[in-house]
């Protein structure tokens, strides 16, 4: 930030606005692979924005409404799933992908309010464990169910999209470009949700539950609308990935997905859209190039050290220190820091109150 | 019907070992309310403590005699002590700085360090699983069409025994009850005196090292362990605990039996593939109709 700050006072001021930042970025994202013209980098773009699909639904849930969903992935493979059966051989039923992205998110938000609907009174801890329990049951349920969903080998040769006459095929770049405006509708829809005022009962609710409760904020339906929310997003993502990939299997959804986003959202931001996509490229970069790279390097150097393995112990440490260091992710939202430190604040003014007591006793 | 008083016996000993891993859940979340994530896998370690120092003993097969009883009571111990001090250690880096923050913190730190553990061991011990050496002479018992192992006698005794003196521990204690009124409210056990770190410290040291117990208990039973067994174990741990009521001791064990008796059923009358759904299914409803659980008090919703 402190970078960019002098950069952009030279600017005159009709582009100093954030929507003026947020066109720059998009028009760079569109021109991204024209510049590149490597084929194996547009394909990564494709697979990276999905993610960031996901990460903006997990936003919602763990960001604006702070509720700990641990079983996220579970959404996605609905999403997935859903597209693989009404698009595919498998039960001979060929809906057209446009239809189905919606159709997907529908039926991923449905599973999360029948998920959310009982568990959300619950305690924000038991919520995550039950989240947690619930991610494991989908993928599991997905490889048990073999004679509608092809088990472990899932399905496959699934439809790929058309857009008006034109196949999408197996070029990378329509993919892309499609991931890219459904996360420029994401993104849009998510910051006009932000300071609509389901958004600030969300952040409420976020900042203590039982306040919000008193302001009149009908907790429940309010978390159930972050719930759903979420899972429609990552319905849209299920749907982008399943018919790019044109395979979707149950271990594409295991926990480690869930964990992945969630880091995506511990290390850009909680909280915060450009801090969440951001996190969401950096992980998504590290995975795909920077880990592998660097072994090669490594190999290079004579270390036989394969970092590509440690991609999950990265993940953990990311968690763990940026909650003990930067609770509020490398581009916090205002709101959420001053949240997330008043924790320290608190326990300041308790010690200093111990002490008064003490000294009173003495 | 003969199937079903033999999976009895196979329920009540995989539950010995979900009742152990479950009461380390029950104490640190009855003490700080969190859900230790980590616990799981500090079971897992236990596992591979436990074989580390049976490699270190030179010990690989059946061992005979007086032996036996040395061999056994340095390998428990040793994996106990490992794994105390390794969630002490859990307890130091992850969670004590974040005592007073959000409760989303801790969680996420929770399944970081979870992460951490499990991909340590993939280092350690590598992904495909490790064969764990049969210690004990395992004699097997036929009551009519039931057999009953010796090893299986074992767990169920180690796991109760475990039990007992913890039970003793936490109510008969000073240390016991510095743990019960931490537990009730920090701020004033602290203004009685009671150091709440060294006493949360103390509840991890303790948790952890049952779960060590655990590990090498489920090493001598399966014969083997893997990296990432300790995610479904210590899933279906915290399900026995929040079964059984979550901070309650007793509890905890007897949501272990449950559970384990509840996968042993499934496993045999529906299908293999279907016990973890099961488990975690229970899971959701228990939270859902009773968080309480089975012996519990309700909790007051503390905001």
């Amino acid at each position: 930030m402190r970078l960019i700050e002098p950069l952009r006072a030279r600017l005159p001021p009709a582009l100093r606005t954030p929507r003026a930042g947020t066109a720059l970025v998009f028009a760079v994202a569109i021109a991204l692979p024209f510049i590149g013209r490597n084929g194996a980098f547009t394909n990564f773009l494709a697979d990276a924005g999905a993610f960031v699909l996901l990460a903006l639904g997990l936003n919602i849930v763990v960001g604006f409404a702070g509720l700990l969903d641990l079983g996220y992935a579970a959404f996605f493979a609905i999403g997935s799933y859903a597209y693989a059966m009404l698009a595919s051989p498998q039960f001979g039923i060929h809906l057209p992908f446009w239809v189905l992205l919606f159709v997907a998110s529908g039926i991923a938000a449905v599973f999360g309010i029948l998920l959310g609907a009982p568990t959300l009174r619950l305690r924000g801890d038991y919520l995550a464990i039950v989240t947690l329990g619930f991610g494991e049951i989908v993928p599991q349920t997905f490889l048990n169910l073999a004679q509608w969903t092809g088990g472990p080998n899932g399905i496959g040769s699934l439809d790929q999209p058309v857009f008006f006459g034109y196949r999408f095929g197996f070029n990378p770049l329509p993919y892309y470009l499609m991931v890219l405006s459904l996360i420029a509708l994401a993104a849009w829809l998510a910051n006009n949700l932000r300071t609509s005022r389901l958004g600030r009962a969300w952040m409420a609710i976020r900042e203590d539950e039982l306040a919000a409760a008193h302001m009149g904020i009908n907790t429940t339906s309010t978390k159930l609308a972050a719930f759903a929310m979420g899972a429609s997003f990552s319905g849209l993502a299920g749907c982008a990935l399943a018919s790019k990939l044109q395979l979707v299997s149950p271990d594409q959804f295991m926990f480690n997905v869930s964990v992945f986003v969630l880091a995506m959202l511990v290390l850009g931001g909680m909280g915060n859209i450009p801090g969440v996509i951001a996190g969401s490229l950096i992980l998504s970069a590290l995975e795909r190039f920077i880990l592998p790279q660097t072994t090669n390097f490594m190999h290079n150097l004579g270390l036989n050290v394969d970092l590509t393995n440690s991609r999950f112990l990265i993940y953990g440490v990311i968690l763990v220190s940026m909650m003990l260091f930067r609770p509020e992710g490398l581009i916090p939202s205002r709101q959420r820091k001053a949240e997330l430190h008043a924790g320290a604040g608190d326990r300041r003014a308790a010690a200093a109150e111990g002490e008064l007591l003490t000294e009173t006793i003495r | 019907m003969d199937v079903f008083f033999q999976q009895l016996i196979n329920g009540l000993s995989l539950g010995g070992i979900y009742a152990l891993i479950a009461l380390g859940y029950t104490m640190v979340y009855g003490i700080i309310e969190l859900i230790n994530f980590a616990h799981g896998d500090v079971y897992t370690l236990g596992t591979f403590f436990s074989l580390a120092i049976l490699t270190l003993l030179g010990v690989d097969s059946v061992v005979h005699g007086p032996a036996l009883i040395g061999v056994l009571a340095v390998t428990i111990l040793g994996a106990m002590i490992l794994c105390g001090l390794t969630g002490v250690i859990i307890e130091r880096l992850a969670y004590r700085r974040l005592r007073n923050a959000p409760k989303l913190a801790p969680l996420i730190t929770a399944i970081g360090m979870s992460f951490i553990l499990e991909n340590l061991m993939l280092y350690w011990r590598g992904p495909s699983p490790v064969p764990f050496p049969q210690v004990i002479p395992n004699p097997q018992f036929a009551l009519g069409a039931v057999t009953i192992q010796a090893k299986q006698i074992i767990v169920v005794l180690l796991a109760v025994v475990l039990m007992v003196v913890l039970q003793t521990f936490v109510y008969n204690t000073r240390l016991g009850k510095a743990m019960r009124a931490t537990a009730q409210d920090k701020d004033a056990a602290q203004l009685m005196g009671i150091d709440i770190n060294t006493t949360i410290a103390l509840t991890f040291l303790i948790g952890s090292a049952l779960a060590g117990a655990a590990g090498f208990v489920s090493g001598m039973y399966y014969g083997s362990t893997w990296f990432f067994n300790g995610f479904a174990a210590g899933l279906k741990a915290f399900t026995a605990a929040v079964l059984g009521g979550i901070g309650n001791l007793a509890g905890a064990m007897l949501g272990g039996f449950l559970i384990g008796l509840i996968e042993a059923m499934t496993t045999q009358f529906i299908s293999d593939q279907w016990s973890n759904v099961v488990v975690f299914s229970v899971l959701v409803l228990v939270l859902i109709f009773r968080p309480s659980g089975l012996l519990g008090e309700s909790l007051p919703n503390k905001v």
